[in-house]
């Protein structure tokens, strides 16, 4: 799905309604998701076809990626199942530099014949746009890896769990709210597997088999007789993991503030749909937020998608250039920043990582066969580094891609996307509830709400899903129709306190969007909870 | 070529059907042919085209159903696939809301969504179009970033119980943002035709880089309530995401800003300005829209909101049975009736007020009173006894289009805007009374 398309369907999210997933490829059986189509000696052999077609015709450089994409979504409403949909996606998809130019052909007939002409399609179409090329591609230098492989970590794979489990879990979810109050639950649970095989002409042959999963719902109490709805979604996080996600463990659980319970690796989706039950009905005779300054406490669910959109976007080099201008916008981190910048307050420290495990961005190698690793972004507070792959990263004076290029599909052109891009923990031992008892005067934010950034990614406001209204270090109860605005700079340079490591997690999305056709990428944000001091809150509620 | 006839397409679905085993079966076909072009930095970065075509098939016994899909058409791929949505059919848990395929429906005579031109766009054609916008800016020192697809397709949808629909349709997005060189200003144009004979990208560039070069060095002014004037793409993007909320089993269920404090819904009620009046046409000569809608329902030219009162939900045939009401399907477009004043004409006659060329990140804050929040981008003016006196920093806005149509001062021209929220529709630009920014932006 398109983020567009995703933006477009908020329209029904309107009272809770859950978002509906976008299931690409055709619909198969279930059974069909744990067949194994080729083998990965058939696949060299196939890539060996586009890499030596490519070279015959007078490509410098050619990479190919034979790839399966597996998708399973289940649906409930209430106390009955709404859609389970299974789909499979398979093809080829051919990059070439010929003539300097950049040439790229797909095709879903994964045979020799068909997987020849498309090559020869993508070195004609590099052929024909290197008329338009001011300056010949360079791409930054990536040894061959040779044969490997490289499989997410999971331990139950969520495709070989039957049906009937999963829609056991989400009903009794959805039981589990409703005897607590909620008028309304929808739940659903997405699971991804990319099966991606990548050929190059530098000599690597790559074979990856990726998971992620999604569990989630969205609670709604309604009060006809007072004309009011409050909704409160699932803290889950999608992961980059397998069904053990939903198998919950004690380890894993953190106390927030309310009796909120707050999850690391595993999630107790009966557990946080009663909690959430609860806590909508609490929203409902909440007060209003007076509007002011205020400390804000945001845990790691709530504190990604700030991370995702002001940094995140932010250091993305081909934004920096100017390639997104049209649609996403460029940015206001420009290279003259570099070293330079004060982007946060001393004890910020931002990373990007491909390789942090349970993310929904970790590989072995991105889809140009370069080898995963961990970078700064954010020093001290200091702006050192941006993102770039291997036609870019000379740009920066780097001989290096850092690994951070991605295809949706077999169908769509590799380009950079945003890495897991994550906050370092503090380093002092520190809770999120000595956080708390040190503020005078705060909000606690859990969870994600509507989020919007100008397309510089300076000015940004961020709802949440549930708001606490902290006093003198104590949690007063739940408070409504809060947003807080800020700009990048003085918000991370507001940034005074962060939670050591015991309370590190992550944020997820599955739907980044970039680039004209869109396509999205699933990304993480890891965090511990952070105080950021006297940030603008405003009050949301109108009258119509 | 995806496209095929109406003939071919129901010679396919007969097959389909007459090879189905199960209570009921519901076929659909579609196809496309579409092609772009991206530029940025005033080089074209990529194009493409892409060609596709697909069937599903949707097979039933009594509440169970399954579907599947192909895009191979020989006989035993037809078979192949109907076996398989009767495989999933038996397998899927019974669906209480089930709803058994319409029977043959009346539509309205055929719309003219297809244009044989557009169809017919040429890597050529997008080439020179991207050049037609790329050349202007290079001589005025500015930077093109834009975009051009172009669409040509078909859907048919069948059932076993007589069911038969067609359409083909076209259309042609052209957006492009010119930024100045040094960075300080920004112009932004959209057009959206389904006939690419009216798209001009050097009449649609100029537009653009005038306002890159007149949005330079923009000054601050105090956030606060303004008269805004809205051009056509902005007011759309707000408006489009009103139509998402006119559900009405949400709003049964009380769950929406249709929904009345102490039951029922606001149905018929008086919501927003008077003047204000947006209906569906599918007829309309500048704003074509299939007949027939998912499932095969007919559309008609319907009342969306008459006089200030919302006329119309959207019912799927489901929550329609239990209400006792007809189906009303999603809108295939919207059309806001407009006014006679020009953007000059609304300047003209504005003391003190905001022009604004479009909005952007727009994201729900409150679903109760459809609160919206985004930010003002790519040529934002202020305006000063009838006369738009500089450039402003861009705004971020809290506002609702509830509010916002209730502020209305004036209605002017109309023009075709897509590609946005609410998909394609033809939106007046607008004047009105104290529109929310809450805060300043450095962006340009």
């Amino acid at each position: 799905m398109k983020r567009r398309d995703f933006v477009q369907l908020t329209g029904l999210s309107i009272g809770g309604l859950m978002l509906p997933f976008g299931v690409s490829g055709n619909p198969v059986s279930i059974e069909r998701l744990l067949e194994t189509p080729l083998l990965a000696s058939q696949k060299k052999q196939l890539a060996d076809v586009a890499l030596n077609t490519a070279k015959s015709m007078g490509a410098t450089y050619a990479d190919v990626r034979i790839g399966r994409y597996l998708n399973q979504s289940v649906s409930t409403r209430e106390r009955r199942v709404q859609g389970i949909q299974s789909s499979e996606s398979f093809g080829v998809g051919i990059r070439v530099i010929a003539n300097g130019t950049w040439g790229f052909a797909a095709t879903n007939n994964v045979t020799a014949d068909a997987i020849k002409k498309a090559t020869e399609q993508a070195v004609a179409i590099a052929k024909a746009n290197s008329k338009f090329q001011k300056e010949p591609v360079k791409l930054a230098p990536e040894k061959g890896h040779g044969e490997v492989t490289w499989n997410t970590p999971i331990q139950k794979n969520a495709f070989e769990i039957p049906v009937a489990e999963k829609v056991d879990l989400l009903l009794s979810a959805n039981a589990a709210a409703l005897s607590n109050g909620a008028s309304f639950v929808n739940s659903n649970l997405f699971q991804i597997n990319e099966q991606k095989y990548f050929a190059s002409t530098d000599g690597s042959y790559i074979d990856q088999d990726i998971h992620r999963i999604w569990p989630n719902f969205s609670v709604s109490v309604t009060d006809r007789a007072a004309g009011i709805f409050k909704s409160r979604d699932a803290m889950s996080a999608p992961m980059g993991m397998g069904y053990e996600y939903l198998i919950p463990k004690n380890e894993d659980k953190l106390q927030g503030p309310g009796g909120m319970i707050l999850y690391k690796n595993s999630y107790d989706i009966v557990e946080d749909a009663a909690i959430a039950a609860k806590q909508a009905k609490e929203m409902i005779k909440a007060k209003s937020i007076e509007p002011g300054k205020y400390d804000l406490v945001l845990e790691p669910n709530h504190l990604g998608l700030t991370i995702h959109e002001s940094i995140g976007h932010a250091t993305e080099l081909d934004r920096i250039l100017g390639y997104e201008a049209n649609y996403a916008g460029t940015s206001f981190a420009t290279l003259d920043k570099l070293n330079k910048f004060q982007y946060g307050s001393k004890i910020v420290n931002v990373f990007a990582d491909k390789t942090q495990p349970n993310s929904l961005g970790a590989v072995g190698y991105d889809d140009e066969g370069v080898k995963c690793k961990r970078w700064d972004l954010i020093k001290d507070g200091v702006l050192v580094n941006v993102q770039a792959i291997r036609d870019q990263v000379g740009i920066l004076g780097q001989s290096e891609s850092h690994g951070c290029c991605y295809a949706q599909n077999w169908s769509d052109v590799q380009f950079q996307r945003m890495p897991n891009v994550s906050l370092e923990p503090g380093k002092e031992p520190y809770t999120s509830e000595q956080m708390i008892k040190d503020v005078e005067k705060g909000i606690y934010i859990a969870g994600r709400g509507s989020y919007s950034i100008d397309q510089q990614r300076y000015n940004f406001q961020f709802g949440g899903t549930v708001f606490y209204e902290i006093k003198n270090g104590e949690i007063t109860g739940v408070v409504n129709d809060v947003a807080y605005q800020s700009n990048t700079q003085e918000f991370w340079n507001s940034c005074v306190k962060i939670c050591d490591e015991r309370d590190y997690r992550m944020f997820g999305s599955f739907f980044d969007g970039k680039g004209q056709p869109s396509q999205v990428s699933a990304v993480s944000h890891g965090s511990s909870t952070t105080r950021f001091n006297g940030v603008n809150v405003i009050n949301t509620a109108r009258t119509i | 070529m995806a496209i095929l006839s109406k003939e071919e397409a129901k010679q396919i679905l007969d097959k389909v059907i007459g090879f189905s085993k199960a209570d009921g079966i519901e076929a659909s076909l579609g196809g496309s042919d579409s092609g772009n072009i991206r530029y940025a930095r005033n080089s074209v970065s990529t194009s493409g085209e892409d060609s596709n075509i697909s069937l599903s098939v949707s097979t039933y016994f009594g509440k169970k159903s399954g579907a599947a899909s192909i895009n191979e058409f020989d006989d035993a791929s037809l078979e192949k696939v109907v076996r398989r949505a009767e495989e999933l059919a038996n397998l899927a848990p019974e669906n209480p809301e089930f709803m058994e395929p319409l029977g043959p429906q009346t539509y309205g005579p055929d719309s003219k969504t297809y244009i044989e031109a557009t169809a017919k766009i040429t890597p050529e054609y997008r080439a020179q179009a991207a050049a037609n916008s790329i050349e202007p800016a290079t001589k005025k020192n500015i930077t093109a970033a834009g975009y051009l697809q172009d669409n040509s397709g078909f859907s048919a949808l069948a059932n076993s119980k007589g069911l038969f629909a067609y359409n083909q349709s076209t259309s042609v997005n052209f957006t492009v943002t010119m930024r100045t060189n040094d960075g300080t200003g920004s112009g932004w144009t959209l057009r959206n035709f389904n006939d690419v004979g009216k798209l001009n990208t050097a009449e649609a560039s100029k537009i653009a880089i005038d306002k890159a070069l007149q949005s330079r060095n923009a000054k601050a002014i105090e956030p606060g309530k303004y008269t805004v004037i809205l051009e056509p793409a902005a007011a759309s993007d707000l408006i489009g995401l009103m139509f998402g909320g006119l559900n009405a089993r949400q709003a049964d269920e009380g769950r929406s800003f249709m929904s009345k404090k102490g039951g029922g819904t606001k149905l018929g009620e008086q919501l927003v300005d008077e003047r204000v009046n947006i209906y569906t046409d599918p007829w309309n000569e500048e704003l074509p829209a299939s007949v027939w809608a998912n499932g095969g329902l007919a559309r008609k030219k319907m009342d969306i909101i008459k006089n200030g009162a919302v006329q119309n939900l959207i019912y799927d045939r489901y929550w329609a049975s239990q209400k006792g009401v007809e189906p009303v399907p999603f809108f295939g477009n919207r059309i806001m009736q407009g006014g006679n004043a020009s953007l000059e004409d609304m300047i003209k006659d504005t003391k003190k007020g905001v022009l604004v060329t479009r909005f952007w990140y727009i994201r729900a804050v409150d679903p109760q009173t459809l609160l919206y929040t985004g930010l003002t981008r790519d040529g934002t003016f202020y305006i000063e006894n009838g006369k738009i006196k500089h450039p402003i920093k861009n705004f971020r806005f809290n506002e609702s289009p509830i509010i916002m149509l209730n502020n209305l001062e004036t209605l002017g021209r109309q023009q075709r805007v897509g590609g946005g929220f609410g998909g394609a529709s033809l939106i007046p630009a607008m004047k009105v009374r104290d529109f929310t920014f809450s805060s300043l932006s450095d962006a340009v």
